[in-house]
């Protein structure tokens, strides 16, 4: 029955196909535009059972575990919204935060919580912060994925009200039109202009306030091709990697203003996370 | 004297207190500064590739549009860089140049040093017909050179737009493929006859 609809389908669109085909001439060719289709189909498909909520569950027990040298757990930890507050917080990160004296994102305030609720070591808790290829979700990623899950369809709302976020902002800036490396890319380079793909795979661009709320608000992610769940450092991260730069420290001052940045540009859009993504 | 310090050491404390509170723009150097201290090497990309070159420098403070005389200047800078083939000799084997156009790798900290590093053209490019995968970043270079023919003139320009596309558009998005060495003069020669020998997909 399913495989019926499916055929049904396939050849709707083949149809709508052709007509977009003969509308818009040689630049976009029917075969290109039905692989697309056939991809948004596929990621449509995806939406039906997330791992990520695997992870949630696991994230949530290691949240109310008692864990480190001062076996407390993290259920004190202040994400910006009070203390035990995880409800809607990471829509909110980056934010300032005096106790830090810092601007910190999820992944930041997280390890921040983890030395000074839990007594566990700095550099511990920074070691491997993703996950290899088969190997199982890292304590980070399962933390992040129960956090960022208690703020679906919460309101994206980073702040710019404190001097320290306003820097913040401003350097994220500055980092995202830096052109470096031996290929001279910034992440303007990508995303900076509207309906760009590498390859197939669309780009958003973080200039206008609809597509960077869309791409911020999927972010984290599990990924059905690497088999894990990505967080919005590894987003950066793996970024990075393809456009020829060093590697970004991982929840270093750099990667948060660039957070920051794009936070802002995606306020008012509405949290969905974890989405699912091929 | 003991009253006059105390007052100086107040108001000192007020300033640096406020400082934190008072919103003031950071400059580009502290910037950099905080940028320098984000990255680390992995492999082969080192942090050394944060230090930009006057181009990058000058296309991301005018995002890519720079004033008409530094324009002007870096273009014939670039092209100065250009080294044409040793031999005359400008096309290759197209069939190779199309694995060097569909391959990603090289220079990522997870490649290899003694990777050959491909052009990714199709990551930007339509290319050949048959490969439907293809992105729109660049212009597409379908049926380039049924178009454009093959002159010594279009040969050169080609060459020197792979080699160093600043050449021609100060602030271009492409990667400098021969400049920067991330391809052969051998793996250039490929590609232009991707783009230009008659036989090649591209011009089917």
């Amino acid at each position: 029955m399913a495989r019926r609809r499916s055929a049904s389908v396939m050849r709707h669109w083949a149809l709508t196909c052709v007509g977009i085909g003969l509308a818009v001439g040689t630049t976009m060719p029917a075969a290109q535009d039905n692989t697309m289709q056939e991809i948004e189909r596929y990621r449509l498909m995806l939406q039906d059972s997330n791992p990520a909520e695997l992870m949630v569950a696991r994230g949530e027990g290691l949240w109310k575990e008692k864990r480190g040298p001062k076996n407390a757990t993290l259920e004190q930890c202040d994400l910006g919204l009070g203390p035990g507050v995880v409800k809607g917080a990471y829509a909110r990160l980056p934010r300032y935060f005096a106790d830090a004296d810092q601007v910190l994102d999820f992944e930041a305030r997280l390890v921040h919580c983890m030395v000074t609720l839990q007594g566990i070591d700095r550099a511990t808790a920074t070691k491997n912060p993703y996950s290899g290829a088969g190997e199982r979700q890292t304590d980070i990623e399962a933390l992040t994925a129960y956090v960022v899950e208690q703020s679906r369809g919460a309101p994206i709302a980073v702040s710019q009200a404190h001097p320290q976020e306003k820097a913040a902002f401003e350097r994220g800036k500055t980092l995202f039109y830096m052109r470096a490396g031996p290929y001279d890319f910034a992440c303007a380079t990508c995303h900076g202009a509207d309906n760009q793909r590498i390859r197939l795979q669309e780009l958003p661009n973080f200039e206008k306030a609809e597509a960077a709320q869309r791409a911020f608000a999927s972010w984290p992610a599990y990924r059905v091709s690497q088999g894990a769940l990505r967080t919005m450092q590894w987003r950066l991260n793996d970024c990075f990697r393809q456009a020829r730069w060093p590697e970004p420290i991982f929840i270093s001052p750099a990667s948060i203003d660039l957070i920051t940045f794009l936070g802002v540009r995606a306020n008012g859009g509405k949290m969905d996370s974890p989405s699912i993504k091929r | 004297m003991r009253a006059g310090f105390l007052v100086a050491a107040v108001g000192a404390f007020a300033v640096v207190g406020c400082a934190s509170l008072v919103y003031s723009a950071p400059s580009k150097e502290e910037t950099l500064a905080v940028i320098r201290s984000s990255f680390a090497d992995h492999g082969i990309a080192k942090i050394d590739r944060l230090k930009q070159t006057e181009l990058q420098a000058v296309c991301s403070d005018t995002r890519n549009n720079p004033p008409r005389d530094v324009r002007e200047r870096l273009e014939k800078a670039a092209l100065a860089t250009v080294k044409y083939p040793s031999d005359g000799k400008w096309l290759g084997d197209h069939k190779q140049g199309e694995r060097i156009a569909q391959t990603g790798v090289g220079l990522q900290w997870s490649d290899r040093a003694d990777t050959p590093a491909g052009g990714n053209c199709y990551a930007c490019h339509q290319l050949s017909k048959a490969e439907i995968s293809f992105g729109n970043i660049g212009p597409s270079l379908y049926n380039y050179g049924k178009l454009r023919g093959s002159s010594e003139a279009i040969q050169r320009y080609t060459w020197a737009k792979i080699w160093n596309t600043h050449s021609f558009n100060a602030c271009s998005s492409m990667p400098r493929y021969g400049d920067a060495g991330i391809l052969t003069e051998a793996q250039i020669r490929d590609v232009m006859a991707l783009l230009l020998d008659p036989a090649s997909p591209v011009n089917q």
